[in-house]
């Protein structure tokens, strides 16, 4: 393998890592949104904070992380896939703003009414954030950004068939990793009716996106020729690998097995990302800029292998760490009310 | 670019300071079991959660910002220029990483253990500066990479790029700028409320702490800047010129403060020392200064521009030297009393040294980048030709500007009434839980 290849192939494995693990903090705020009244969505809500609140930070960076790889290593596609895709990649760039401050401040607000205003930017965005980005990639695979750092057309390049799926199938796959894991943490948190409540949910968005991946394989075959071909080919092993994760994981959903559903789950949505790496390559922008022809010089290469392998002795531990405390309860507030209602108790540690 | 990037960069010495004083009150608390040293710490780090939030998605705007305001540039130089910033990636990992294990691991974590687990988010935050400073750096003196006759980079040096000749003196300003910075933010937050008479021990030791970190960096500022205004008179001559408004190279040149050129290059206003500037720049006032007419008047900034910077450079020195006087006279006087200066007017004094530090923040940024003009790689690229030329661009802007606005308008609400919350005697609590009508 070349070292061009093996940039790419780190790049990959890490958006696969935020599709899965950023993707399932989208989804906690698609079902916020759709947690109902006040009343009704307030112990949902609550267990969606309370999950959530210890990790995001942490998962967004993946994206910067890929960013960086991908203007580092791939400079001239990612210069054509901002030219081209400018307006979905803007509308992306906003949601990350008001959903990471919307959720930051909602939480230490006192007063109800401000909370919804920044609960509701943070449901929003999350469900706008992950569609705009998978529209990106359905007018990436399409062939609809030109290679040469030059622009394509700003409309059709996000509005087209491969793109509109991409995005709704961005939002499905969002709403069903969030769900399996927040009926595990509600397990965990001994909320056991909230099981049942993300349980539910997460079949219901898992048949959804299973049926939203069969509706794009069928439009990619007139839209993304390349793609398409190789999805029946190369990449047919992943494909039918994500199908089977898929059903094991609603199976052992509709028994009731929470905790062993999620590593299915999660096997089926990475298996979607490599399975378009897979049937992607040699390209990256398909069919005009292969890997080869879009890397950045050895010298640069190297560096960024370095990096990421400084990232793995150090990131990884780290990473570890904090999933570890958070899974273990480790990483909870006192003084932050799980169960959500009782947060106007006086402090028990005032010093002054 | 420069809005978004001028927004993040206050909260940049939050993130990178306040983490540090957080762990001195921690320290303080563990060592001598100091319960107000301990509600200090504890409350400072549930409002850095915040001021890192927002830290955090301004950051991403900026990343994206590369990519919509500068292809050409990234398309062109990214195989160089992105490698610092792919370090920094692993710092903003690790930062955000500890960070979520400090602030959400109080009461489960041994106090040690929570101790231990800020200094990385410490560590973190000075390599993360070093980083991006390193790719701004190389933006004013640009190394480590070979072109091709057609102006393309055909081969890299990471460690060339990495440690270009602005490097060490832009990264070792910046750090400490982040210091004396978020020192005197926090510690004018405390001035505030010790002039509006809550002096009780607790504030009195957030005020103590904060100005104390400020009071070290501001002298050593001095010495650093210095040092910086030598390598620039060095390295990069034209930038130089347009600070000290020299039009023609000459020797004996005054430091003129105040003051402006016209649009014939002629010094008008201000006061002028003579032979100041050259004594400054060579230690001989027969130092000679190049002038700006030295290059061609396409590839200096104009006088516009150059009376940008010279600004700038007044109010960055001005204000530095107003804090440095302050922090020497605090630390006289708590050398000789262990006290506070008794008179009101050096805590008002402190309440104006954080707006005072943000702006000479900003003011430095203004030099560094106005004086780059008219290039975005010195003497390699120029900001026309790295532009795009999308016309969406105004609306992406305005919009930017707007949600930026409400934002920091919100971070503002939101502090405040958390402070608010505590002064009541209640902990912010953040149960996200309306209890009537639907969102
Ligand atoms: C609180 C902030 C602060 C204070 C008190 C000072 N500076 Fe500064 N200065 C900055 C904050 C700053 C900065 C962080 O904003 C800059 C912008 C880029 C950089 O690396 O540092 C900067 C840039 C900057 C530059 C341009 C560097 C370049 O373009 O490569 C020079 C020549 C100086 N400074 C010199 C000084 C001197 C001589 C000072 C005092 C005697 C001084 N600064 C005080
Ligand atoms: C790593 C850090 C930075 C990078 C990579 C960077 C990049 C750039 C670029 C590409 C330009 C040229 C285009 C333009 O005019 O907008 C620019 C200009 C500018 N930047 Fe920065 N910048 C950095 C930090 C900052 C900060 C922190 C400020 C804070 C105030 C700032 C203020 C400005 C200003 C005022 C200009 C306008 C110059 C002019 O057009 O006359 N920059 N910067
Ligand atoms: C002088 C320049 C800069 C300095 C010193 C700086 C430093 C920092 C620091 C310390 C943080 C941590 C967040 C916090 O504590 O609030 C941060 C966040 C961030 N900055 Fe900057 N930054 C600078 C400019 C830039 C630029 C030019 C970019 C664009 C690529 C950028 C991108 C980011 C991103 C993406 C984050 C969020 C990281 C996370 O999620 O943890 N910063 N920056």
């Amino acid at each position: 393998m070349s070292l061009a290849d093996a940039t790419a192939l780190v790049l990959f494995l890490a958006i696969s890592i935020y599709a899965v693990f950023g993707g399932a903090d989208f989804g906690a705020g698609f079902w916020d949104l759709f947690a109902g009244g006040a009343e009704r969505g307030r112990r949902p809500r609550a267990l969606i904070e309370h999950a959530i609140g210890p990790v995001w930070e942490a998962n967004h960076v993946w994206l910067i992380f890929c960013l960086v790889v991908l203007w580092t290593a791939f400079a001239e596609t990612f210069a054509s896939i901002f030219l081209t895709l400018f307006v979905p990649l803007s509308i992306a760039a906003l949601g990350i703003v008001l959903r990471g401050s919307g959720f930051a401040f909602r939480k230490v607000v006192p007063e109800v009414s401000r909370q919804r205003i920044y609960g509701a930017a943070f449901a929003v965005s999350s469900v706008i954030v992950p569609f705009s980005l998978g529209a990106v990639v359905g007018g990436i695979v399409s062939g609809r950004v030109p290679a040469g750092a030059t622009a394509g057309d700003p409309v059709s390049s996000w509005i087209n068939g491969s793109s509109i799926v991409g995005g709704l199938l961005a939002v499905a796959v969002c709403a069903y990793l969030a769900a399996v894991f927040l009926a595990h943490d509600a397990h965990r948190l001994g909320e056991e009716d909230l099981v049942g409540y993300f349980r539910r949910r997460a079949i219901g968005a898992g048949v959804v996106a299973g049926g939203l991946a069969l509706v794009g394989y069928l439009v990619l075959a007139g839209d993304a020729t390349h793609l398409h071909e190789h999805l029946g080919d190369r990449a047919f092993p992943l494909v039918i690998g994500s199908a089977l994760a898929g059903l094991i994981a609603l199976a052992l959903l509709f028994r009731g097995s929470v905790r062993a559903a999620r590593g299915f789950a999660v096997a089926a949505v990475a298996s979607v990302v490599w399975g378009w790496g897979v049937a992607q390559w040699p390209y990256l922008l398909p069919t005009s800029l292969t890997i080869e022809a879009g890397a950045a010089p050895h010298g640069t290469l190297v560096a960024l292998v370095v990096v990421t392998v400084a990232a793995v002795v150090l990131i990884g531990p780290s990473l570890v760490l904090l999933y570890v405390l958070d899974q273990r309860n480790a990483l909870e507030l006192d003084d932050s009310a799980a169960s959500g209602d009782q947060g106007r108790e006086p402090a028990t540690s005032t010093g002054n | 670019m420069a809005f978004t990037l001028g927004v993040h960069i206050i909260l940049v010495p939050l993130g990178v300071a306040w983490a540090f004083m957080i762990l001195v009150a921690e320290r303080k608390a563990i060592k001598h079991d100091d319960a107000d040293a301990r509600l200090l710490a504890r409350r400072w780090s549930k409002v850095l959660a915040v001021t890192f939030a927002v830290g955090a998605v301004t950051g991403t705007v900026l990343t994206f910002e590369f990519g919509l305001l500068w292809p050409r540039f990234m398309g062109r130089f990214g195989d160089a220029f992105g490698i610092p910033f792919a370090i920094e990636g692993l710092f903003f990992f690790l930062e955000a990483i500890f960070l979520a294990i400090y602030i959400y691991g109080w009461d489960r974590l041994s106090p040690r253990a929570h101790f231990w687990s800020g200094v990385p988010m410490v560590v973190a935050g000075i390599g993360g500066t070093a980083s991006v400073i390193a790719a701004n750096a190389w933006m004013n003196q640009p190394s480590g990479f070979t072109l091709n006759a057609a102006g393309k980079i055909v081969e890299v040096d990471p460690l060339g790029v990495i440690f270009n000749r602005a490097f060490p003196y832009e990264a070792l300003h910046m750090l400490v700028a982040a210091y004396l910075v978020g020192g005197f933010m926090i510690a004018s937050v405390y001035a505030v409320a010790m002039l509006r008479g809550r002096r009780d021990r607790y504030h009195r030791l957030g005020f103590l702490i904060a100005f104390s970190v400020a009071a070290v960096a501001a002298p050593l500022q001095m010495v650093v800047g210095d040092t910086v205004a030598r390598a620039v008179y060095r390295d990069d001559p034209v930038k130089f010129a347009a600070i000290e408004l020299v039009n023609r190279t000459e020797r004996n040149a005054p430091e003129v403060i105040g003051g402006y050129l016209d649009d014939q290059g002629r010094v008008h206003g201000g006061i002028k020392i003579p032979g100041l500037a050259s004594l400054l720049s060579g230690y001989s006032t027969n130092t000679k200064i190049v002038g700006l007419t030295s290059v061609p008047a396409r590839d200096r900034p104009t006088y516009a521009q150059v009376n940008t910077v010279h600004l700038a450079w007044d109010v960055m020195i001005g204000i530095g030297s107003a804090l440095a006087a302050l922090s020497a006279w605090f630390g006289f006087v708590w050398w000789r009393k262990r006290d506070l200066p008794k008179t009101p007017w050096f805590l008002r004094a402190a309440a104006v040294a954080g707006v005072a530090g943000v702006v000479a923040m900003e003011a430095g940024w203004v030099v560094t980048e106005v004086g780059r003009q008219p290039w975005i790689v010195r003497n390699f690229m120029r900001v026309e030709d790295a532009a795009t030329t999308d016309h969406g661009v105004w609306i992406t802007f305005v919009v930017i500007v707007a949600v930026y606005a409400a934002v920091a308008f919100a971070t503002v609400l939101v502090i405040r009434s958390m402070t608010r919350r505590w002064r009541a005697g209640e902990e912010t609590s953040g149960p996200y839980a309306p209890t009537s009508g639907a969102p």
